[in-house]
């Protein structure tokens, strides 16, 4: 915007406000309606959602998924589809910090006089993608399993074993899915590649190499001697039983 | 002027004529008293603040014409933050930023408190609902062109107020001091540390030291007690200030209809 330009906004403007109405009332009650409203949204939320507390925090276990408040979700995500080790800083913190500085630097790189937004194509055309983006990635990362989701049904072999047995394979899959296994090892479709693929685990070891690397393993593959005995069984059946194949 | 002699002392005063006895009339009835005695109670706050040219200046200032319903989104931030504010006060209360206690302390908060649970949503859907309002009001800015001359300051500073929401968040889940909230944010610190420059140095100070630990949750706390409401309370007045001081857009597709009478204003 050149002089010229500022001074005729100025002008414009000082003649749409000197025919405008007083801040008091009229606005006033406009935002006293509004915060009306705000209250009555926050109070219904408040008494139809409540606010559950989870279990108590326990550093020791590495058995949660994380979960952050839902407005971060596109973060979390940005973070979940970025695989590559070394480009995950770059994605999470990266993309967003070039984001943070357009925002902040945008009324000095878009510099026209103009404001009518359909006359900013570029301006629209920017804000459009970035609202795209942001609802694409927030929906993902809401529907996405955690990253240590375990997407597999019970082999047909198992089921066929009866119901405890179908108890302690899903049990074993939790244990799996929770000690943050999926980091480094490939179950199924999710997992990383750090560690060997365990799909087919169960037809590679015995139920003993399994227990051993748990507790013995080979670095970098930290040992798991905290797990108590019943949780250690059950992943042990699970892995035992991944002969692989039908998945 | 004659507002600035010494006082008598009051027995010694004549009585003050009020605007009734002006006009002739009996005895002034009990409510012009009262309002008498409100304007007087002004009059002598004024006298020793002169606020009232600022209050002035902000209440009656005018609004240009068009303004919509997309207008109250701004104040309706504010109203959040200040809803925030109190429920968080009320929470402040019963909290115990101990890592040992702190969970102990929001359960019995949100169990056996009277209306605990009620005031703990409300924090908690309230920071929800800041969020969103606070993002569609800057659609609204960005979408009116609100951001350009002479107001680019103002966007700024309100950049800076979206980032410190979202940090209050970010530190506030934290604070039940559960499952779920220690593991979100024990990533989202490692997040933050795998920054560039300063990402280490911003992971040690948040954690307060390597290791994710007792003195996290006091530092967590400080901040989103102290520090972050504080720098938002003087940045949302700063951002008011140029608000009235430069007055709110006009929908950019109204045009002035220039009347007879600007020219005395310098057209
Ligand atoms: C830090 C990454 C990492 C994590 C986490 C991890 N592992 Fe491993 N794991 C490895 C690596 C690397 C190897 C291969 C070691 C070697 O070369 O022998 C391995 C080997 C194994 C083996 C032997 C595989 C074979 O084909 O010989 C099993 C079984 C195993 N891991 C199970 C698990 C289980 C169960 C968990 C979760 C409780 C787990 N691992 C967590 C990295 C990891
Ligand atoms: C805590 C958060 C915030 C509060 C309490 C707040 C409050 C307000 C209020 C009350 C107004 C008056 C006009 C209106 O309501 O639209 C306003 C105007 C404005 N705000 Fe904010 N705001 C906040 C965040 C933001 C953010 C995140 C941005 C953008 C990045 C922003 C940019 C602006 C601009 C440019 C104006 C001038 C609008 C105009 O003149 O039309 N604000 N703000």
């Amino acid at each position: 915007m050149n002089t010229r330009e500022k001074e005729a906004y100025l002008r414009e403007y000082s003649i749409l406000k000197s025919q405008g109405k007083p801040f008091f009332p009229y606005s006033i009650a406009k935002d006293a309606i509004m915060a009306c409203v705000v209250m009555a949204s926050i109070i219904l939320m408040s008494l139809t959602l409540g606010a559950e507390l989870g279990p108590k925090v326990d550093p020791t276990t590495t058995t949660y998924t994380p979960r952050p408040e839902w407005y971060f979700f596109f973060l979390f995500e940005v973070l979940r589809v970025v695989k590559p080790p070394s480009l995950t800083p770059l994605a999470a913190i990266g993309v967003p910090t070039i984001c943070m500085i357009l925002l902040f630097l945008l009324p000095f790189y878009d510099r026209s006089p103009e404001r009518r937004p359909e006359r900013r194509p570029i301006a629209m055309a920017a804000a459009f993608f970035t609202i795209a983006a942001m609802a694409f990635l927030t929906y993902e990362g809401a529907n996405a399993g955690s990253p240590n989701q375990i997407d597999m049904e019970a082999p047909e072999a198992v089921v066929a074993q009866g119901a405890a047995n179908l108890r302690t394979w899903e049990s074993g899959k939790q244990v799996v899915a929770q000690s943050g296994c999926l980091a480094c090892h490939k179950i199924g479709h999710n997992g990383g590649t750090l560690g060997p693929d365990l799909t087919a685990i169960g037809g590679r070891l015995a139920r003993q190499a399994i227990a051993r690397t748990l507790v013995n393993p080979t670095a970098p593959m930290p040992a798991y001697t905290e797990l108590d005995e019943k949780k250690r069984d059950d992943l042990v059946e699970f892995l035992a039983q991944l002969k692989g194949g039908e998945h | 002027m004659a507002n600035l002699k010494p006082p008598l002392p009051r027995a010694l005063r004549p009585k003050p004529k009020g605007p009734s006895e002006d006009n002739g009339k009996a005895k002034p009835g009990r409510k012009e008293k009262l309002a008498q005695k409100g304007i007087s109670t002004i009059d002598w706050i004024d006298e020793r603040t002169a606020l009232s040219g600022g209050a002035r200046w902000v209440m009656f200032r005018k609004i240009p014409r068009g303004t919509n319903w997309f207008y109250t989104l701004g104040s309706a931030s504010l109203f959040a933050f200040l809803s925030q504010a109190v429920t968080g006060v009320i929470l402040a209360m019963y909290y115990d930023p101990s890592a040992t206690r702190a969970y102990e302390s929001v359960r019995y908060l949100t169990n056996e408190v009277f209306l605990g649970e009620f005031v703990r949503g409300m924090h908690k859907w309230g920071s929800t609902v800041m969020v969103i309002l606070v993002f569609l009001h800057m659609g609204r800015t960005f979408f009116y062109g609100a951001y350009k001359y002479p107001r680019e300051l103002n966007w700024v500073i309100g950049v800076v107020l979206l980032i410190l929401t979202l940090f209050m968040s970010f530190t506030g889940y934290l604070l039940p001091f559960d499952q779920r909230s220690f593991w979100a944010t024990t990533v989202g610190v490692a997040i933050n540390g795998t920054g560039p420059l300063v990402g280490p140095y911003l992971n040690d100070f948040l954690r307060a030291g390597p290791e994710f630990g007792v003195t996290t949750l006091a530092r967590f706390y400080a901040l989103h007690m102290l520090v972050l409401p504080g720098a938002m309370a003087a940045m949302i007045g700063a951002h008011l200030y140029l608000v009235a001081r430069l007055g709110t857009t006009a929908p950019p597709w109204l045009k002035a209809d220039i009347p007879a009478d600007s020219r005395k204003d310098g057209t």
